[in-house]
């Protein structure tokens, strides 16, 4: 049995009261290239946000290489979705690769040759070197995107995170970041990212995590990506369990009695 | 002339304080200033400035001094009491942020009123100079202040510097830095301290209603002119400074007039030239770009008539009057004048008895736009399998726009052709 990568165990999220995930909990060998599929509002960016520890839980626990998120933080990297930082901000494509260099500890030092040497590969990786000293606003949506998963791959992990890197990435861009998605694959790191194209799922992934709200299936993509469970994921909403959700956030009822300590 | 050099002089010790304290308050807020624009904070800043004057009032009424430490420490503790309500405000009610920060700014600074009407009725009001902190009274800065605006500045640009990648980090992609293990909560309270700071010290130069301004503006025009960070904040810096000099010598040069308000007018006048002049994104720019491309577009139409009236007369050498060129119809009279004048005057076209013909450079310059123009009409017509009367149009822009090597690209992808849709040559 091989190491788990990512192990989520129970895991309850809520927005002002509300559910968005709720009893999640599945593992995730190494090695592998795993989508996370589900319609919108379906709560998979918070399932990434909350492996990463960027949300607070109100319950369960996650565990990454069988350890908690601290003691193995630098092997993750992740990757947030493109609109999620204005593009506008006063800085060049190197100095966004370079942000993947960043470390608590050399907060307060210079950044090293090293350090460039790698921003500088994790560029050619992506195929944007000739593009390191533009600045980053005039960059089209597939070149930002790859601009993050420079910065991504700078950081030299086991484990990537990324949320919807194809979307809204012209057909080269998407092209490219698959290769290198297979790439780092075939290297042995593990890949979780959000997907949002059902089509491509069969083709481009090995294993696939379905969900809504809960989970409906995580596994191997020919034994999981099925019709059925396709259907209890965007097929219908879950009547009873949004009618409950609905009741908690009303009462103010924690979904939790306890907080559960992992 | 001479009060000018008077004035730089610096030799009237009361004009060196003015210009000192409000040198290091414009380099200050400048520089903190840019961090409260990228982090899209700007209307917080207004919000803090307004509610540090509670804090002022209350620190005078204990302390029953006007020792410029004690004054800020109240100013501090009232800026983060603003700061912190709105936070959780923000976070635990259904408010939105705009309205959080309407109400905090309003309820802390009528707080402030009230307190500094008690002050002034104790009679104490004349000796404590605290009304200077709703309109702010550069000329009155002391070297007591001075030197408090020196160690505060010093301060705060010592924790910009330690801390630059920190802070630029989480101003661009805060998710991104607390993923990486950053200490975000600490690095956001150490940029919410150094910003109430160049907020309460700013204050005693502008005041509390125009304080928003001193923080914002210089940023807002420094971003004009660059697209780096460090290049940003080096021109804010500079920005405050030459705001506070501007200011003080208004203020100098006719004594009536206070020194804080023009400082604001200066920092106005800077971000508006910022809009207008900036290379590449002020609007005079801009529209010099556009007009280039217009001009540019029409150099390049009558070139393409000329040629084009030259292959279909199918003879080289003749001439062709304004009039030939003008059935055409797509340039109008008054700026076809001017067009044959540059063509002129760049040695691609002669005039000989009001005849005009294209010479050996011209030609060439107009072989390349037709070229242009057939290669996308066949482009458009086989890979985007538009009918041939209907590419037309869209070649008329792409001609123009085309670079040497997208040319050789469209070359190449469609295999170096002869003939465009309409079986007219490519030259």
């Amino acid at each position: 049995m091989p190491k788990s990568a990512v192990e989520v165990h129970n895991l309850t999220v809520s927005y002002s009261q509300r559910p968005v995930l709720w009893d999640v909990d599945f593992s995730l060998p190494e090695g592998k290239l795993i989508a996370i599929v589900g319609p919108n509002g379906s709560g998979k960016t918070t399932l990434l946000k909350s492996i990463m520890g960027l949300t607070p839980m109100s319950g369960g626990f996650v565990r990454i290489f069988d350890q908690p998120l601290d003691e193995v933080r630098s092997q993750v990297s992740y990757v947030p979705q493109r609109e999620s930082v204005d593009w506008d901000f006063p800085a060049r494509v190197r100095d966004v690769v370079l942000m993947g260099r960043y470390r608590p500890k050399n907060l307060l030092s210079r950044l090293s040759k090293t350090d460039r040497e790698v921003a500088d590969w994790a560029l050619d990786q992506v195929r944007m070197r000739e593009f390191s000293q533009r600045q980053i606003s005039q960059l089209s949506g597939g070149q930002q995107q790859r601009v993050f998963i420079a910065r991504s791959l700078a950081q030299q992990a086991k484990l990537y995170l990324m949320d919807e890197p194809f979307a809204g990435v012209d057909a080269a861009s998407e092209r490219a970041i698959l290769d290198l998605l297979m790439q780092l694959k075939e290297s042995g790191k593990t890949l979780l990212i959000v997907h949002h194209d059902l089509n491509t799922v069969r083709q481009y992934f090995d294993w696939v995590v379905l969900m809504n709200t809960r989970l409906v299936a995580a596994g191997p993509v020919e034994e999981v990506f099925t019709d059925a469970n396709l259907q209890a994921a965007y097929g219908g909403q879950l009547t009873v369990l949004s009618k409950v959700a609905d009741r908690v956030k009303e009462g103010g009822f924690p979904v939790r009695e306890k907080k559960v300590k992992s | 002339m001479n009060n000018l050099l008077q004035f730089l002089s610096l030799s009237d010790p009361n004009v060196r304080m003015v210009v000192l304290g409000a040198t290091l308050l414009g380099a200050g807020a400048g520089l903190v200033g840019v961090f409260t624009l990228l982090r899209k904070r700007a209307l917080l800043g207004d919000a803090v400035a307004h509610s540090i004057l509670p804090g002022v009032c209350l620190a005078f009424m204990v302390g029953q001094s006007k020792n410029p430490f004690v004054l800020l420490l109240g100013a501090l503790i009232a800026g983060w009491l603003s700061l912190l309500a709105m936070d959780y405000l923000v976070r635990r009610t259904k408010l939105k942020a705009d309205g959080v920060i309407g109400l905090v700014l309003s309820v802390f600074f009528g707080l402030g009123i009230w307190l500094l009407t008690i002050i002034q009725q104790s009679g104490a009001a004349s000796q404590s100079g605290l009304d200077k902190f709703l309109f702010g009274k550069a000329a009155s800065i002391t070297s007591q202040d001075v030197n408090m605006f020196t160690w505060v500045v010093l301060g705060l640009v010592l924790v910009l510097l330690l801390f630059y990648k920190g802070f630029k980090l989480i101003a661009f992609d805060q998710d991104f830095a607390r993923s990486v293990g950053m200490p975000v909560r600490l690095l956001e309270f150490l940029l919410s301290t150094i910003t109430v700071l160049s907020i309460a010290v700013g204050i005693q130069a502008v005041g509390v209603v125009l304080m928003a301004s001193l923080l914002i503006a210089p940023a807002a025009a420094a971003r004009y002119w660059t697209d780096r960070l460090s290049v940003m904040l080096l021109l804010a810096a500079g920005m405050g400074i030459i705001a506070a000099w501007s200011g003080a010598y208004v203020s100098f040069a006719a004594p009536s007039m206070p020194t804080g308000p023009w400082i604001v007018m200066a920092l106005a006048l800077l971000t508006g030239i910022s809009m207008l002049w900036a290379p590449k994104r002020g609007i005079l720019g801009r529209s010099l770009r556009q007009w280039r491309y217009a001009r540019k577009i029409a150099l390049e139409n009558v070139l393409k008539i000329l040629f084009q009236l030259e292959e279909r007369s199918g003879m080289a050498g003749k001439g062709y009057s304004r009039v030939s060129i003008l059935e055409h119809r797509e340039i109008e009279p008054g700026p076809l004048n001017m067009v044959l004048r540059r063509l002129k005057r760049k040695a691609w076209a002669t005039e000989i008895n009001s005849l005009w013909r294209l010479t050996e450079e011209g030609l060439t310059e107009a072989r390349q736009i037709v070229r242009r123009h057939r290669l996308w009409e066949l482009y458009l017509h086989e890979r985007l399998n538009l009918p041939a009367d209907h590419v037309h149009p869209g070649a008329e822009a792409m001609e123009h726009l085309l670079t040497p090597e997208l040319e050789e690209a469209l070359q190449r992808d469609l295999g170096y052709p002869v003939t465009d849709p309409h079986q007219s040559p490519i030259p």
